[in-house]
């Protein structure tokens, strides 16, 4: 059924709703409580493939490079188990809190496609490697909450369609099988989340965690894929495939709240199905015909052993992880939580922070560094699509030094900084701050350099001066911006403030 | 080295014959012309599976069992011909022609490793290759008078045989006598880590005669309804003579049984409804133009390439497996042959090996069964449960009936081949 064209969905052929549902007020609809739960796919970065000898680092070689006869799916091949992806599952069940399965199962999920090399993939069913975890997030409140975790399941990657247009203008479609076999990890939530704003948040999250494990990429084109559950309290459900970005998630999600709470107010029922997300147009749309359902015909894959990995798993230390790094910086350097969050929302983010602060000239200026780093750097990182790896870290600390001994004002740092950003974005090499503010005299001037300006300033706008004398107090801003403008914003508004009042008061 | 086969084949037993070939002197096997089934890979030589969806299919890759040959300095002088897939009593099922008997060309060569019995049978080579899934050594071993083992399941690396059903088959050997079965035995169960399922248990041994005490359990099931009386008798005779020998002979019931070929077909046909997913036309066999959507690309090129009995395998595991009669079919098969396998353990407790008919008749005239599928199920019935059970199971030649030869099976506990050939090897030399 698309959105356009919607019949009522109960088959009395009414296209506006039919006596059968009457239609809710508008503040039910408003009130209805939305549902979501995820199934997220995520790529391990393993070294090898799932179940090949195979690289995993395909990305940016030729088409049909990283195969072998296992992972091309040949006649008689074999496949053969890689312990570190298993271990990488097991990782992961561990930091979400999930019981490792005594003994669990490869099945078989069979179905035809051109990128699946076998006609069947092999993934878990019934007998996952890891079950019933938890994971925090915050809600729209700021509140934390629980977000119960289903099942982890190891499953293999298909292969990749490429479809192109020949010179008569007749599509065609290429496979290439550089990705089949590659290993991934279905997360499967309960239908704990409440809000788009929160699914994201629980992504990032994850994103994090996984990061943080060092068993995912999060920056790898393609590296995860989400299908969404969403419905509304007392609705049907509809399943949301093909998501692949973050951003796409909350789209998706937001689009399906819409559609859906419309439906509702015009009295008509949601049906239960399978929409695909169209990424490129922020749209959802239900899926055309019957061959696209599959009875997947799950059964024990017989070419491998059920694992026995219980005691891997106790083997496995897990590093510190986002809530327990967060505990720790707010407790070791004394930092608001909020800054503490945006820290350990990035493995790369945290360390660089760290890192930074071993620099025995700011080791001390926790907070300064923090606030430099979040309200700061990494907006303009992200201004510039940039990653935090690609700042040198000597560089910044050198810049929270120069702020710690105030000898430049915030302007000048956020504009040497902003210079640096730009030099590393264009491949320049960047400087030290010090000795940028050194060579273009943009270090922090002294108060009798700023007199004389004060004095020349004054001179030229008596009319200024006038304004102020006569009660206008703000006519002393004017000036102010005058000597900023001078001084290239070197003196540091307040305490030009204070020297010019001095000032005209020792003209009289 | 290079190596001249010019033995004629007079009953098609090969699909593909390499003429000249090249071998690495010295092994055990240095310079002995093997022949291979067809299902099993073999690097730069066509592998079809008796199949025209895998006509001109070159594997880039050997078996391991093929590799672990021509390491021991086996000629591979050519694939032999099957039923598609393996699938069939008789290897008449083959897309390319029909292998004849070499007792009686108006026969069949029993199947599906038809083509390498019959290879053997007429001198053409002294050992082969062969893979069991349901009996297709021991059948076309039996009807063919030579000597053929399938090996527990896990003792011979399943890498490279072109799957059918994963969890029964097993590569085996194939031979005129019991002591080079022995000998091509040691060669391929080297351990291979790239078969997830296979155990490193490495058969090495030197067949004995000696059987004096061993306790052979003989089950009324594989004397029962449909067995042939002469072959029963023939096969009696033979156990007989095994007693004469010092072996302990007792009666014994696998109830189970009646529940095998059931539990054979819902399993083999579920993991071949799967495993021959693979065959679209995408990546390998005869090059297709994909013009129209791939879903009806796939279905007209598998529905124009795969053969009858192919395909009515195939759909009788999609139904197997379906939504809603999963339970009904492959689960409850499973059941049955854990059930069967208990009924092993439980006999091979008491007993050191099971000993009774490998057929319930000898080999059927060409075109005798081939229009009644059921009936041909049915002639699956004494070899199934071996692989139902895992154990490994050897089938020797103990005479013959109207003129065609009857085979004895000889069944032993998991990994213990070694008794299994030694009474083989003991009655063999017995009767020669
Ligand atoms: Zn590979």
């Amino acid at each position: 059924m698309s959105d356009s064209n919607s019949g009522c969905g109960c088959g009395c052929g009414d296209g506006k709703g039919c006596a059968g549902a009457a239609k809710p007020s508008e503040k039910d609809v408003k009130d209805l409580k939305v549902i979501i739960g995820l199934e997220i796919h995520c790529q391990l970065n393993t070294k090898t493939k799932l179940f090949c000898g195979c690289s995993a680092d395909f990305r940016d070689d030729a088409p049909n490079t990283h195969v072998c006869p296992i992972c091309l799916g040949l006649p008689g091949a074999l496949p053969k188990l890689n312990k570190q992806a298993v271990i990488y599952a097991l990782k992961v069940a561990k930091a979400l809190n999930l019981e490792i399965s005594e003994v669990s199962e490869f099945s078989r999920k069979n179905y035809f496609y051109p990128d699946l090399p076998k006609g069947y993939q092999i993934s878990q069913y019934d007998k996952p490697i890891a079950l019933r975890g938890k994971m925090t997030v915050d809600d729209d409140e700021g509140h934390e909450k629980v977000i119960r975790i289903t099942r982890i399941h190891l499953e293999e990657d298909p292969g990749r369609l490429v479809h192109k247009i020949s010179r008569d203008r007749a599509g065609y479609t290429l496979v290439d099988y550089n990705r089949s076999s590659i290993p991934l990890i279905e997360i499967v939530t309960e239908p704990d989340l409440s809000s788009p704003k929160e699914a994201r948040r629980f992504l990032n999250k994850l994103r994090a965690t996984l990061e943080y494990l060092d068993v995912f990429d999060g920056e790898k084109e393609g590296s995860i894929r989400v299908d969404a559950n969403i419905s509304l309290e007392g609705h049907n459900r509809v399943e949301c495939k093909n998501i692949s970005s973050y951003k796409g998630v909350e789209k998706a999600l937001t689009f399906e709240i819409t559609r859906q709470r419309n439906l509702i107010r015009r009295g008509q029922e949601i049906v239960q199905e399978t929409r695909h997300f169209l990424e490129g147009r922020g749209i959802t749309t239900g899926s055309r015909s019957k061959e696209d359902e599959n009875d997947y015909r799950y059964f024990p894959e017989p070419d491998l052993k059920p694992l026995r990995v219980k005691d891997w798993a106790d083997k496995i230390e897990l590093p510190e992880l986002p809530d327990a790094k967060r505990e720790r910086f707010m407790s070791q350097y004394k930092i608001s939580v909020n800054h503490a969050k945006t820290l350990v929302g990035d493995i790369k983010v945290a360390d660089f922070y760290e890192g930074i602060l071993k620099n025995p000239a700011i080791s001390k200026e926790t907070e300064l560094a923090a606030t430099w780093v979040c309200d700061t750097l990494l907006g303009e990182l992200y201004y510039r699509d940039m990653k935090i790896d690609a700042v040198p870290r000597e560089c910044f600390a050198d810049l929270v030094a120069l702020l710690k001994d105030k000898k430049v004002t915030d302007k000048v740092a956020v504009d040497v900084l902003r210079a640096m950003l730009d030099d590393i974005h264009e491949g320049r090499k960047c400087a030290m701050p010090s000795e940028t503010v050194e060579k273009s005299g943009l270090g922090k001037g002294s108060d009798d350099e700023f007199t004389e300006i004060i004095k020349k300033v004054v001179a030229a706008n008596p009319q200024a001066v006038a304004d102020y004398h006569s009660g206008k107090g703000n006519a002393i801003n004017f000036i102010v911006g005058q000597i900023m403008k001078e001084t290239k914003g070197r003196a540091d508004p307040k305490s030009l403030n204070k020297l010019i009042v001095d000032y005209i008061a020792s003209m009289e | 080295m290079r190596y001249r086969f010019d033995a004629e084949d007079g009953n098609n037993a090969f699909i593909t014959i390499v003429r000249d070939a090249e071998y690495k002197e010295g092994g055990v096997l240095s310079g002995i012309p093997v022949a291979v089934k067809d299902n099993i890979s073999t690097k730069g030589i066509p592998t079809t599976c008796g199949s025209k969806i895998l006509e001109g299919y070159v594997p880039p890759y050997d078996a391991h069992a093929v590799a672990m040959i021509k390491e021991a300095g086996a000629v591979i002088v050519g694939k032999t011909n099957m039923d598609e897939f393996g699938m069939g009593t008789t290897t008449e099922n083959s897309a390319y022609f029909p292998t004849t008997n070499p007792c009686d060309r108006t026969c069949v060569p029993g199947g599906s490793s038809g083509g390498s019995a019959a290879a053997i049978a007429s001198d053409m080579v002294p050992m082969a290759l062969g893979s069991d899934t349901g009996g297709s050594i021991r059948c076309p071993a039996a009807f063919c008078g030579i000597v053929g083992l399938k090996p527990t399941y896990g003792r011979v690396s399943r890498f490279g045989l072109i799957a059918y059903s994963n969890s029964l088959e097993q590569i085996g050997p194939m031979a005129k006598n019991v002591t080079d079965v022995s000998k091509l035995m040691e060669v391929i169960s080297k351990p291979d880590i790239y078969d997830s399922t296979a155990y490193n248990r490495p058969y090495v041994h030197t067949p004995s005669a000696q059987i004096k005490g061993k306790k052979i359990a003989v089950p009324k099931e594989y004397f029962g309804e449909g067995v042939d009386d002469k072959v029963a008798d023939c096969v009696r005779g033979a156990i007989s003579k095994l007693e004469e020998m010092g072996a302990e002979i007792i009666d014994c019931s696998i109830p189970s049984m009646k529940y095998a070929l059931a539990a054979y077909y819902v399993t083999c046909t579920s993991e071949a409804s799967s495993n021959l997913s693979r065959f679209d036309g995408v990546r390998f066999g005869p090059k297709v133009e994909m013009k129209r959507s791939w879903h009806d690309e796939y279905r007209d090129y598998r529905g124009e390439r795969f053969g009858e009995e192919v395909q009515r395998r195939i759909l009788l595991g999609t139904f197997a497996l379906s939504a809603g009669y999963y339970g009904k079919y492959y689960a409850k098969a499973q059941v049955a042959r854990s059930n069967i396998r208990n009924d092993f353990l439980r006999v091979l407790n008491e007993a050191d090996l099971i000993a009774g008919p490998t057929m319930p008749n000898t080999a059927f005239k060409i075109g005798e069964k081939s229009s009644n599928p059921l009936e041909m199920y049915l002639a699956d019935i004494l070899t199934v449960p071996a692989n139902l059970a895992g154990v490994p199971a050897i089938s020797v030649p103990c005479g013959k009936v109207g003129g065609m030869p009857v085979g004895l099976q000889i069944i032993g506990r998991h990994f213990d081949e070694e008794s299994v050939v030694d009474a083989a090897f003991a009655y063999e030399q017995e009767v020669n």
